[in-house]
């Protein structure tokens, strides 16, 4: 089993997929080869990303320069609290679709509190997160208590936030240029070079490492992806968990908002589609499974960073931005096929 | 009779694991030959390389004289094997018609000939003695008559000379049982040789003609069913004989102050029907019928994992409105539910994981971080007490064998100490071997003070561990009998009963 595990995991570097699974899931399926496995693969998902980052830097010497590493950071930095978010609900088994225009949303409520209402720092910044959680809220209830197909009801948000945050800024982009010190919560340098947008991603990551890895809401999200059915006989409410783990994915949707609208020094109601799928492709390159029970904190940042890296990459090569957009969808079905492969050999031999 | 089939020191390998070694067996014209082996024993693998699905590293297939390369399904379809699988292929949502001509419909052209379609199901069920219509949906169709789609579907290609059965009763009822028997008589009558494999022992007298027994990918032997008795064939099986102990069942007061869940008037929307109990401390409360007697549907019920439209729930003196499975767990009572894998498990979890999930509340810090440490110790020591062979608390229970798997079920609700254990099927697709020990601890588990509802389709195993049995038919208790004035008819005549009537 164990050789045979080692080859995948080979053959998942030759395809330079990152990793394919999440530690809990590489852990239990090693047994006592558990602390190996879950090192080995971490070190793919990082191999992979050195060998883009090694490539690039032989393309061109204008990639490893500190002032690039540093806008490739803050270029991941609204993705990646979006996909850290999003990586919960992916690992029930669920799907949000409303993450994009949520965001948005969140921004445009954030600068009608400071910019137009003229209210604290604080008050704008909490207000934005405070309409993340609320929209997570309304999708976990949506999911959760009247059942519906988690495509189908944030399919709906994503429109009703689209519209809403037309509505509320009358489709005119709201600037934060009377808001002093607000720009600096996406671009300040508490530690020098290294903008607090930055900070705030690799924080908010960690954060959610610890409660997927060492809490109950954790467990419940692992438990809830791998057999709801048993979950909820094992004499859990496994709608209460699935409505606290769409609020969570909220009020990082939140975060993501404000630093967005902080980075911009506005808030872009026009801006937001196409987010979602960005921070889901994320999420998929790291590793986590679509189909639920599988995933982890660590694989979604690796994941992000990989497709920052890509564009800023290609980019730097001078190729259009629309082939850009080519690859990164070359790399994300990579990444679910190397998934799949991996999951076919494991479930044992095909016809040889 | 002329020999059909032979298969010839056929070898595989998987990597680390020798699935079959040496393997062979005659299959005659005209005959049912039973395949019997634990659980792991090579008899899927043996049945995926004849349905062309794994090629043999070694070894040799015959049929009718002539060697033959099975290259694939399509290829072993040619060949005139058919496999009828135990989970089915069938899709739902076509009728009958449609799957059994699935790929081979007759058209003009691109136009599909649905007369010519039914007409053709309609003559080949009639052959066959199934009364079903060509036209229905098989989705709306029970178990049983989905498998004689199946077999129909297997028989429509013109060549079906060798019939693989993959435990086919394993969810079908005792009375739909006689009527595939009947089914697969009158195939072997007509000069089809069938592969009938199956754990239920009962069965094989009934319908094999001779018995082929492997052991971990190994030949065992093949024994005239006439010449051979259970016990022997289960000695072949598990390599040692196995002595059951019967009627060592400790004495139960059943007075009231004994009761532990007092079920009264339990009614369901669609199957359940007044339904009352008591179930007592240290009571085996066995549950007989046949499928769809409304024996889970009760357990569901009980727990709130369905609703009830009617009738009281009693714990402890106390009755209870339980509004779902996390009310009944705080109540201590836990449901080990029938479909292990799909209901019971988080495959792709480790042992330690599973285990813990219905006492996390008990496993956290108040700020919810998991005490990770102590739910490794709880999982080690029920791995020691209840003898789990699993290689370590974080190996995942998708590797482990079904009676192992069991246990891990159990151990979950040990880890919460519930007072009422509900068991539906609690031996259903495990070893003969590992039956025993899952008999063992069930018994202990009540002799330690537990009560314990066992529902189960097995007779034998009913009989033998529960302190009162209650037997149910059409969503009714019809009876409730003590073990010692039971047998397997007077169970089967109130499992038959029919009260349909009555209820309309």
């Amino acid at each position: 089993m164990t050789t045979q595990r080692t080859d995948e995991d080979l053959a998942d570097a030759g395809t330079q997929s990152p990793p394919g699974e999440s530690v809990a899931a590489a852990g239990a399926r090693t047994g006592r080869f558990a602390g190996l496995g879950q090192g080995l693969q971490q070190m793919l998902a990082f191999g992979t990303l050195i060998a883009l980052v090694i490539i690039f830097f032989i393309a061109s010497p204008n990639f490893l320069t500190i002032s690039n590493l540093s806008s490739i950071l803050l270029s991941t930095a609204v993705i990646g609290i979006l996909a850290v978010g999003t990586t919960f609900v992916i690992i029930t088994g669920g799907i949000d679709l409303s993450l994009g225009t949520a965001m948005t949303l969140c921004s445009v409520v954030t600068g009608l509190l400071l910019a137009n209402a003229g209210l604290p720092l604080p008050v704008g910044v909490l207000g934005g997160i405070a309409m993340g959680a609320l929209v997570g809220l309304i999708n976990g209830f949506n999911v959760a208590i009247l059942g519906l197909p988690p495509f189908i009801a944030t399919l709906s948000m994503m429109l009703v936030a689209q519209g809403l945050a037309l509505v509320l800024s009358g489709v005119r982009p709201i600037y934060f240029n009377d808001v002093p010190g607000f720009s600096r919560i996406a671009l300040g340098e508490i530690i020098p070079k290294v903008p607090n947008a930055v900070l705030i991603l690799f924080l908010l990551a960690l954060v959610a490492g610890i409660i997927l890895r060492k809490t109950i809401l954790g467990r419940m999200t692992y438990a809830i992806g791998s057999n709801e059915e048993a979950t909820r006989l094992s004499g859990i409410n496994t709608r209460r968990w699935t409505l606290a783990i769409y609020t969570l994915a909220g009020v990082a949707t939140g975060v993501a908002g404000v630093v967005l609208a902080a980075r911009l020094n506005s808030a872009q109601p026009q801006l937001g589609v196409g987010y979602e799928l960005q921070a889901i492709a994320a999420v998929i390159i790291g590793g986590t499974s679509l189909l639920g029970g599988r995933g982890s904190i660590l694989g979604t940042i690796i994941g992000a960073l990989i497709m920052s890296v890509l564009i800023n990459g290609l980019r730097i090569l001078a190729i259009q931005t629309e082939w850009q957009t080519v690859v990164v969808g070359m790399v994300v079905l990579i990444a679910v096929f190397a998934d799949n492969l991996r999951k076919r050999r494991a479930e044992g031999g095909a016809h040889k | 009779m002329s020999q059909l089939l032979r298969v010839e020191g056929i070898s595989k390998e998987f990597p680390g694991v020798k699935a079959l070694d040496g393997v062979n067996f005659e299959l005659d014209r005209g005959e049912v030959l039973a395949l019997v082996g634990e659980n792991g024993a090579g008899k899927s693998t043996l049945m995926k390389i004849l349905s062309g699905i794994y090629s043999p590293d070694a070894g040799r297939i015959v049929i009718e004289d002539q060697e033959v390369d099975v290259t694939g399904p399509k290829a072993a379809q040619q060949l005139g094997i058919s496999i009828i699988h135990q989970e089915m292929n069938l899709m739902p949502h076509l009728t009958v018609a449609q799957n059994i001509f699935i790929g081979r419909e007759p058209r003009t052209g691109p136009w599909l000939r649905d007369a010519e379609l039914n007409r053709r199901t309609k003559q080949l069920l009639d052959d066959l003695g199934v009364h079903l219509l060509p036209t229905q949906n098989v989705g709306n169709l029970t178990v049983a008559s989905q498998q004689m789609v199946e077999i129909a579907k297997a028989l429509s290609f013109e060549h079906t000379k060798i019939l693989i059965m993959d435990e086919p009763t394993s969810a079908i009822s005792i009375s739909e049982t006689q009527v595939l028997f009947r089914l697969i008589r009158s195939l072997r009558d007509r000069g089809v040789g069938i592969v009938y494999i199956s754990h239920r022992m009962e069965e094989l007298h009934q319908i094999a003609d001779r018995v082929t027994v492997l052991r971990d990918g190994q030949y065992v032997g093949t024994r005239r069913m006439d010449d051979v008795t259970d016990d022997e064939i289960i000695a072949m099986m598990v390599g040692r004989e196995i002595s059951a102990a019967y009627d060592d069942r400790q004495e139960v007061r059943t007075g009231s102050a004994d009761v532990v869940l007092s079920v009264r008037g339990l009614s369901t929307k669609n199957l359940l029907r007044d339904v009352s109990f008591d179930l007592h401390r240290g009571e085996i409360l066995g549950f007989a019928g046949l499928m769809g007697a409304g024996r889970t549907e009760t357990a569901r019920a009980i727990i709130g994992a369905d609703p009830m439209s009617a009738g009281t729930v009693t714990v402890e003196g106390r009755e209870l409105h339980i509004s779902g499975p996390n009310v009944a767990v705080k109540h201590g009572i836990g449901y080990l539910p029938e479909d292990r894998k799909r209901h019971g498990l988080m495959l792709e979890q480790d042992v330690t994981f599973n285990v813990a999930m219905a006492s996390l509340s008990a496993n956290k810090t108040p700020l919810g971080f998991l005490r990770e440490g102590r739910a490794r110790r709880v999982a080690d020591s029920f791995i020691k007490s209840l003898r789990i062979k699993t290689p370590s608390n974080r190996t995942n229970v998708k590797t482990l064998s079904g009676g192992n798997q069991q246990k891990v079920v159990i151990a979950k609700w040990l880890a919460r100490n519930c007072d009422v254990l509900i068991f539906d099927e609690p031996t259903r697709g495990i070893d003969v071997g590992a039956k025993e020990e899952i008999y063992k601890l069930i018994k202990q588990l009540a002799d330690d003070g537990k009560a314990v509802i066992m529902i189960s389709s097995e007779l034998p195993e009913v009989l033998r561990l529960s302190h009162r049995i209650v037997v149910m038919s059409q969503g009714r208790v019809t009876g409730t009998l003590s073990p010692d004035k039971a047998d397997q008819e007077s169970i089967m005549k109130l499992a038959t009963q029919n009260i349909e009537e009555v209820a309309a």
